[in-house]
């Protein structure tokens, strides 16, 4: 389970760096080193790309994970060249710039776009499976999540969209409800379907207003 | 009678129903409802009011709905899951009851993708089936979703769509037979064009007991060109359009007239097939032809009670 980043365009990084012309580069060594978005070779990719359009690279660095609080101890031990640049340009997912958005006394910007926790499918293939919707259906749905995996989230499909497989909004997307119908028909539980799911509790979900929690 | 509308009269009574389709103007205009209310008074049952179809902004299926029965025409008034939650919806149920609509269908809506607002945030709250039993439940426990009581009468003929051309194809009945139970009262299908496979899903539908329990109306789609035949074979997901109906078109010398004579054959076709109750003249933007398809297929005079 990773957390999916992609790199902004260049033109929207820039455009939201406006007028700061030193940036320092934060780079992350766990989710965006996989996804090749926030990785060594891209950090300095971006400082070309930077220094191409007239910016001032002040330095760089990959933290081991950028959404660790260890975050907060790289950045001070970097505080030379961090304190020269304008503002600080996060090439990790949104937990990381969240995460340097509080120790930093900068503006700190997101190079990349955060889209999903993935579940890794097939090498460098990932899917989304879960939502985080506090409220697991995984055991009526032979663990696989209609929430997610199914474009109008319907708790009892599949819908009339569903052809030869795939859904109707893209060729490239699995029916989810056609997934659960084969493996309940391999489990021999077809019968399953015939119940109808109530509608759904949504409250804690982030429908619910924002979540936090206290562990321990 | 759970309505009592001219729809639910017209099935009850046992005989063939006829609805057609009257799809709301992307615009403000009332007349565009009363031309169509118009066009069909006197060859349909009920008219379907579309709601934001193919997710594309329309004035709105109650406004519509209303309109239409201005015309001294039934609607049915189309309520998509996409756009509203269930605060949204119950409100437009009630209001759409105090103004005289009484036919409600219930469909999850073609998704965002397809429209003309593909960037909006679609809502999906509860699901097509839910939305059939939290009417049913509004209807005869008189109680909204949260178990609250709701003042005044709540007369609802309740409607769904199913489509025998999805996949599983096997799955079909069970979801047809799980609106049934959800409480649907009628169910209008996806447009028929291959008998064959219609007519076996009937025959699973049948040999459940489920013509028993709801009124079946085989959806009919007329086609008005050639191009139209091949993009609903290419392009429309969950309709199949067999090689020879795009045939037909291609060569006839007049497509409109081939394609009225298509319907007329399809519903002659469909009306033979053991439990099925009506038909469903979906002709959008073409709600004219109605009249004449009806005619032909020996469906008028309408009214018929």
């Amino acid at each position: 389970m990773i957390t999916i980043t992609e790199q902004k365009p260049i033109e929207e990084i820039t455009q939201s760096l406006g007028k700061a012309k030193k940036v320092y580069l934060v780079g992350c060594g766990t989710c965006a080193t996989i996804c090749y978005t926030g990785g060594k070779s891209e950090v300095l990719d971006m400082k070309e790309k930077l220094e191409a359009v007239g910016k001032k690279v002040t330095g760089w660095m990959v933290v081991p994970t950028a959404c660790d609080e260890l975050t907060k101890y790289a950045l001070e031990e970097q505080a030379g060249e961090v304190k020269k640049a304008d503002a600080i340009l996060a090439m990790t997912c949104a937990f990381g710039v969240q995460t340097m958005a509080m120790f930093a006394d900068k503006p700190v910007y997101p190079a990349l776009n955060t889209l999903f926790v993935g579940k890794e499918e097939a090498p460098g293939q990932f899917i989304e499976v879960c939502m985080q919707c506090g409220n697991c259906i995984l055991a009526t749905t032979v663990g696989i999540c209609p929430l997610v995996r199914c474009a109008k989230s319907l708790l009892n499909g599949p819908c009339g969209g569903s052809v030869e497989g795939k859904c109707e909004v893209s060729p490239d997307i699995p029916c989810a409800w056609q997934l659960i119908y084969d493996r309940l028909a391999a489990l021999g539980k077809l019968d399953e379907l015939e119940e109808i799911v109530p509608l759904r509790d949504w409250s804690t979900s982030r429908e619910g207003g924002p979540r936090r929690i206290t562990i321990g | 009678m759970k309505a009592g509308t001219n729809l639910e009269k017209v099935l009850e009574s046992g005989k063939f129903a006829v609805t057609a389709e009257a799809g709301p103007p992307k615009g403000t205009s009332p007349a565009v409802m009363l031309k169509k209310g118009e066009a069909l008074r006197n060859c349909c049952d009920a008219a379907n009011v579309t709601d934001n179809q193919t997710a594309i902004v329309r004035m709105s299926s109650l406004a519509g709905s209303v309109l239409l029965k201005q015309q001294n025409v039934d609607p049915v008034m189309q309520i998509v899951c996409r756009d509203r939650n269930r605060l949204a919806i119950q409100s437009d149920v009630l209001g759409a009851i105090a103004l005289g609509v009484g036919n409600f269908l219930c469909l999850s809506g073609d998704h965002q993708k397809f429209g003309n607002h593909p960037t909006a945030k679609s809502v999906f709250d509860i699901d097509s089936i839910q939305l059939i039993q939290a009417l049913k439940n509004m209807r005869d426990e008189k109680k909204f979703i949260c178990g609250d009581d709701i003042s005044g009468e709540v007369p609802m003929f309740i409607g769904a769509a199913a489509n025998p051309y999805a996949d599983p194809f096997e799955f079909r009945v069970t979801r047809l037979a799980k609106k049934v139970k959800a409480g649907a009262d009628f169910i209008q299908t996806q447009a028929v064009y291959d008998v064959a496979k219609f007519a076996k899903w009937m025959e699973m539908a049948v040999a459940r007991g489920l013509d028993k329990k709801t009124h079946i109306l085989a959806g009919v789609i007329p086609i008005r060109s050639a191009g139209m035949a091949r993009y609903m074979r290419d392009y429309v997901s969950g309709v199949s359009v067999p090689d020879e109906v795009v045939t037909r078109m291609e060569q006839a010398a007049n497509a409109k007239e081939e394609g009225a004579t298509i319907a007329v054959e399809l519903i002659e076709q469909v009306k033979e097939i053991p439990g099925v109750h009506g038909v469903h003249i979906m002709a959008v933007g073409w709600e004219d032809i109605v009249s004449e398809i009806a005619e032909r297929a020996g469906l008028l005079p309408r009214p018929i009670l």
